[in-house]
């Protein structure tokens, strides 16, 4: 028998049924459709959480007061709660290790800021002029914080994007205007360039101030929140790590590294915890779809049992005129992996459509990748062949005699 | 040639044994019309489906066309039936989705013959068959009884097989139509040689036959010239 008439009769008996085929095809395009969306919606979560965590900078280790709390980018520590980095030590790091390439202590809080008319409650962040190299950082108009600003107290602030639409209208020109943090006047020196990204913690909804301007104005002593501390490259960042550490053990007088006052983190880490809680994210996703597909298969093996027995007789016949036993079983595997390529190929659109409509509707960045097109592709194939095996043997073993006279 | 030699049967069943034939011995020549007839339970369908290769005997030996296949594997007596036996059904069997010229290709598609062929042998299967060209390309089941059978008739010469192979042709047809069918067997057996087993149990329907080999209990009990052959009209009025 050949490809092309195996082909055939397949096609043949898969159109004369067409309801039937087609409801059992939905199982395996919702099945496929489902992993291919869940998987691009967790994959595009990753891609989101990787490259937001890297647009704060590259090969940084972030200084931070109090114990380790976990992977959070900045532990935010209430006042007098955890007052144990000063900005001596950001100046001692930038002194002593010559590993640090740019170190940037920075002090952050919330305030309640005001232009005339307007207001907004917002991250406030006061820091030197290295900052925007450290945490790559680019402005649009005007000038960051400089050196000069700092020595000199200046009440000077430069705006996120974000910040300055929320407070002078979308695009306005914000440079020379005055605003309030915590009732104090502030002249806008400068617009950074918008980073993307949206909802808390976004790198564009900010204010940047001079730290001595912060330290006097705003908080009133010399803590910092976090100290940035840049690597000269990604090779030397554990060593950095450990020197930063040694340091500020040294300085705070503290002999067992597990009573620090402090916690140093390293960027990689944070990257890795967060794509490992994306990972088990996306792997629960791709589970939940996979048990779709799994129940699609069933179905096929269902459909394409009740197909042997519905069609006996018509088994026989063939038997009767001279199909093989090969013959048969190859018909009705035809039958199943032809039912699972078209509802593969189906649910493949399926997904890549909620993944876009995901991206659309929800803003939610998604990416289907090849791989799990590849997988969901697989395991169609794969659900063809081992639902349909089953069946495909019942058929061709039936005893032609007895098929013939089934009633 | 047929040639049936000393041919036991016995159903092994979950321990339980039934003999069914007891030395069936005979020749059927080539070109030859006969009927095989016997009453339920005769063993006439058993024999007929050792005739056809759809079973083997459990002791003896079956020449079908010169060649012995009663020790052959399920898939080689596929191979001997898709190339030298046509069956004809009591209950025709066709795919019923299908139009009568697919049903009528089917057994060319298990046989390797390239389209073309599989379609020329159909028209002229259906031509010898009798069935007008008009029904071709209908649905098999958009046609009466008499025309199914036509069609299976058709399926079962278009192999242009050694034997063919009727089992109760007529026992789903009125009087009339079962005339006509009966008619075109005749047909075939007079102007194109084709040699023809009918098993049936009904003695009139067995006297359109040359022969009649009369089976009861297992055994031949009778295997005769028919003298007073019926002649049966293939044409429609």
């Amino acid at each position: 028998m050949k490809l092309i008439d195996i082909f055939e009769e397949t096609y043949f008996s898969l159109v004369s049924n067409k309801v039937r085929t087609a409801l059992t095809m939905l199982g395996i395009i919702i099945g496929i459709g489902s992993v291919i969306g869940m998987i691009s919606i967790g994959q595009g979560a990753q891609g989101t959480i990787e490259s937001s965590i890297q647009s704060i900078g590259s090969n940084l280790i972030l200084v931070t007061p109090g114990a380790q709390k976990g992977a959070g980018v900045q532990v935010s520590a209430g006042r007098g709660s955890a007052t144990s980095l000063k900005q001596e030590d950001a100046e001692a790091i930038a002194k002593e290790i010559s590993l640090a390439q740019a170190v940037a202590p920075e002090i952050s809080r919330r305030y309640q800021v005001t232009a005339p008319g307007t207001n907004t409650n917002t991250q406030v962040v006061g820091t030197v002029s290295e900052y925007p190299a450290v945490r790559n950082i680019e402005i649009e108009e005007g000038d960051f914080v400089s050196g000069q600003n700092v020595n000199g107290i200046s009440r000077v602030a430069v705006l996120g994007p974000t910040t300055r639409d929320d407070l002078f209208g979308e695009n306005a020109d914000a440079i020379g205007q005055s605003i309030r943090i915590n009732k104090v006047d502030f002249k806008v020196i400068g617009i950074t360039k918008s980073k993307g990204g949206s909802g808390f913690g976004s790198q564009d909804d900010m204010i940047y101030v001079p730290i001595s301007t912060a330290q006097r104005f705003l908080a009133g002593d010399t803590y910092v929140t976090t100290i940035s501390v840049q690597a000269k490259d990604a090779d030397s960042m554990t060593e950095l790590q450990t020197e930063v550490t040694n340091l500020l053990l040294d300085r705070h007088k503290i002999s067992d590294p597990t009573q620090a006052d402090f916690s140093v983190m390293n960027q990689a880490d944070i990257v890795a915890t967060a794509s490992s809680v994306t990972g088990t994210f996306t792997i629960l996703l791709g589970a939940i779809a996979g048990i779709s597909l799994l129940v699609g298969g069933i179905g096929i093996m269902n459909m394409m049992l009740t197909t042997v027995t519905e069609r006996t007789r018509e088994i026989g016949l063939r038997k009767a005129i001279g199909a093989k036993r090969a013959n048969i079983s190859t018909q009705f595997l035809a039958e199943a992996i032809m039912l699972t390529f078209s509802g593969g190929i189906i649910g493949l659109i399926l997904g890549w459509l909620i993944s876009l409509a995901v991206t659309q509707f929800a803003g939610i960045a998604t990416s289907v990748s090849l791989s799990s097109v590849l997988l969901a592709f697989g395991v169609s194939a794969g659900i063809g062949v081992v639902f349909g095996y089953y069946p495909a043997r019942r058929a061709s073993g039936l005893n032609p005699i007895e098929a013939l006279r089934y009633e | 040639m047929i040639k049936c030699k000393d041919i036991y049967k016995t159903y092994f069943n979950s321990g339980v044994e039934t003999p069914v034939l007891f030395g069936i011995d005979f020749e059927i020549k080539d070109g030859e019309f006969v009927a095989i007839m016997g009453p339920s339970g005769s063993g006439k369908s058993t024999l007929m489906h050792i005739l056809g290769a759809l079973d083997t005997p459990t002791s003896g030996e079956y020449f079908l066309d010169g060649k012995d296949v009663s020790k052959l594997t399920d898939d080689e007596l596929a191979g001997i039936r898709n190339s030298k036996i046509g069956f004809v059904f009591q209950s025709f069997n066709l795919l019923s989705r299908a139009t009568v010229l697919r049903n009528v290709m089917l057994p060319l598609v298990y046989a390797d013959i390239s389209k073309e062929h599989r379609k020329k042998a159909a028209e002229e299967a259906l031509e010898a068959a009798g069935l007008s060209s008009d029904r071709w390309e209908h649905l098999s089941n958009q046609l009466s009884g008499g025309q199914m059978q036509r069609v299976a008739i058709a399926r079962a010469l278009v192999n242009n097989p050694a034997l063919i192979l009727a089992d109760e042709p007529t026992g789903n047809l009125d009087t009339k139509t079962g005339e006509i069918v009966l008619g075109t067997f005749q047909e075939l057996n007079r102007k194109h040689a084709h040699t023809i087993v009918l098993i049936t149990h009904e003695p009139y329907v067995a006297e359109h036959a040359d022969r009649i080999i009369h089976i009861q209990d297992g055994k031949i009990l009778e295997d005769k010239k028919n003298h007073q052959k019926r002649v049966a009209t293939h044409i429609y009025q």
